[in-house]
């Protein structure tokens, strides 16, 4: 067991042999990793390795079976309430509602994640600002193109200035200069010191990570920066370091 | 003949223009690929060739029948995977295929051929529900259902959404099977990375077709130089890149920066130069073959700055 006292303050996560079982099959196997403050982690893998579990236990919606982790300093077993309030998340499906308005997103979200309400107004104009959005502040979110309602999606999920936000996806199906321009909104948040752990199926993303982990069979096989992963595997790309590590995997999907 | 054949294709819903002026020709036994963003309009066309809603304006044709007046040929002749799994989550494995064989005419037994390299890969769970199966092999599913009924034209709207690198690559190998086979195959796709793997590509963007070509014409398209670019600080590479007058284009790509100049005002030398200045280190200028990302980033004229 750690104290939470043992958890380094520049640590974001720390998870210790974290371990979830769903009857006799392990979707996650002693998981141990760490991630730091303002740091973009990558937590790449095949599909069914166990990224989706692994997150979902980070988050504090799913128990673990074994082990532990840390969550911007909360014990993942037990204080998920805490947890939830420091994180931000955003999935492929993001959850914006269509039928209500920019501002009024915005404001749902604040509320929800306790942003005082002195400061919504404020920051709400400086975020639609920062976007260049502010001529859409009455538009409804419906008649949004694709890309905006993406980099609003991660806006309203960083807007309480979490932590760390999770990730899941985030670019899929989206135009090839939308995703640049999401991966430097990305940039500007770890800049600010939000922690970012993404997961994608775009090799060129795993680049733009300080670094990254890939997960095979429900543990990790790999976790190193870009650079050194591809060095250590002579590979010429991470699409290269992704196909020979996935490649390993023996569990039967199921 | 070809397999399809699409002319100027448009379609509205209410004031949304989601399809205008489309215009397509997959000859027999090609891969064709849609190339192109969620919202582009890739399901509308498939839906509107696989003649489940009709077009507002323009003819198209499948295998010679007319998408309006033959639809009930067309339906016989084609496999359609849509894009959302839409097979039935409370039936088996085996029952779902049993279904979509009965629906046709046709049993598992009399068509085996034509899925078992497929279905040999999920056999082992012919007696699962389909809802309770992973998602490549969902996708597996979705193709032998697909196959059936010995489909002379396939129609796969995304299958590789959401796919994992290496279940990717094992989807195109399939592919290529049913190709070798004769199968005519239209499949959309977001990962321009796979454009390569198509005989023929159409860009698509907003409901209108950028380019329409060989992936390999489509390269050779690309009307400027293209050059790669590293440092050893790549956030604040890219930055200083725009800042630079005589640099016309710059985007992050995975592990470099790629970089066109505007001709004349700048060269490679003048750029390293430029760089050097910036106190930028380990400077490394290579000029590149563009992808089909390039491309379609050029074509579709966005600017990110």
């Amino acid at each position: 067991m750690i104290s939470k006292t043992q958890i380094p303050e520049d640590k974001v996560i720390v998870a210790r042999d974290l371990t979830k079982k769903f009857g006799n099959f392990t979707a996650v196997d002693h998981l141990s990793f760490e991630v730091g403050k303002g740091e973009i982690f990558g937590f790449l893998g095949a599909n069914g390795a166990g990224k989706t579990t692994a997150m979902r236990m980070l988050c504090g919606l799913s128990k673990q079976t074994s082990g532990e982790a840390w969550v911007a300093g909360y014990d993942i077993a037990r204080e998920t309430e805490k947890i939830k309030r420091c994180i931000g998340y955003m999935s492929q499906k993001f959850a914006l509602y269509e039928d209500l308005k920019v501002w009024e997103n915005i404001r749902l979200y604040a509320g929800i994640y306790g942003v005082p309400e002195k400061d919504i107004a404020g920051r709400t104009d400086d975020l639609l600002k920062r976007l260049g959005f502010e001529a859409e502040k009455q538009a409804l979110v419906k008649s949004l193109p694709l890309g905006w309602k993406q980099k609003l999606a991660f806006s309203v999920a960083i807007f309480h200035e979490p932590k760390i936000v999770f990730l899941d996806e985030p670019t899929g199906g989206v135009d090839p200069a939308v995703r640049r321009q999401f991966w430097e909104l990305i940039y500007q948040a770890a800049d600010r010191g939000i922690t970012v752990f993404v997961t994608t199926h775009y090799m060129d993303e795993a680049e733009y990570c300080n670094r990254v982990s890939i997960m095979v069979d429900g543990h990790i096989e790999a976790l190193d920066t870009p650079n050194n992963l591809k060095q250590q595997l002579e590979a010429k790309n991470m699409d290269d370091v992704f196909h020979q590590l996935a490649r390993k995997a023996k569990r039967t999907e199921q | 003949m070809n397999a399809v054949s699409a002319n100027l294709i448009g379609k509205k819903y209410g004031k949304l223009q989601a399809l205008s002026g489309i215009s397509l020709e997959v000859g027999e036994g090609d891969i064709f690929g849609l190339i192109g963003p969620d919202g582009a309009g890739k399901t509308t066309l498939f839906r509107i060739l696989a003649t489940l809603i009709l077009p507002d304006e323009g003819t198209a044709s499948v295998c010679g029948f007319d998408v309006v007046k033959d639809y009930a040929n067309i339906r016989k002749v084609v496999g359609y995977m849509p894009g959302r799994f839409s097979l039935y989550q409370d039936l088996t494995v085996l029952e779902n295929l049993t279904f979509f064989a009965s629906v046709f005419h046709t049993t598992v037994e009399e068509n085996y051929d034509s899925v078992k390299d497929i279905y040999q890969q999920i056999e082992p769970f012919k007696n699962r529900r389909a809802g309770a199966l992973s998602g490549g092999m969902k996708q597996k599913l979705a193709l032998c259902c697909a196959l059936i009924h010995e489909p002379s034209v396939l129609f796969l709207d995304e299958p590789t959404t959401g796919v994992d690198p290496v279940s990717r690559k094992e989807f195109w190998t399939m592919l290529q099977r049913l190709k070798q086979r004769g199968i005519s195959i239209l499949v959309s796709t977001p990962y321009m990375d796979e454009a390569s793997l198509c005989d023929r590509i159409a860009l698509i963007q907003n409901g209108k077709f950028l380019k329409t070509d060989t992936p390999q014409n489509i390269i050779k398209g690309f009307d400027s130089e293209l050059w790669s670019v590293r440092s050893d600080h790549m956030s604040k590479l890219l930055s200083d890149l725009r800042l630079n007058e005589g640099v016309s284009s710059s985007f992050a790509f995975g592990d470099a920066h790629h970089v066109t100049l505007k001709n004349g005002k700048c060269n490679s030398h003048d750029l390293s130069v430029y760089l050097d200045g910036l106190k930028h280190t380990n400077v490394c200028i290579q000029k590149i073959e563009p992808n089909v990302e390039d491309c379609f980033m050029q074509l579709s004229g966005k600017n990110i700055l």
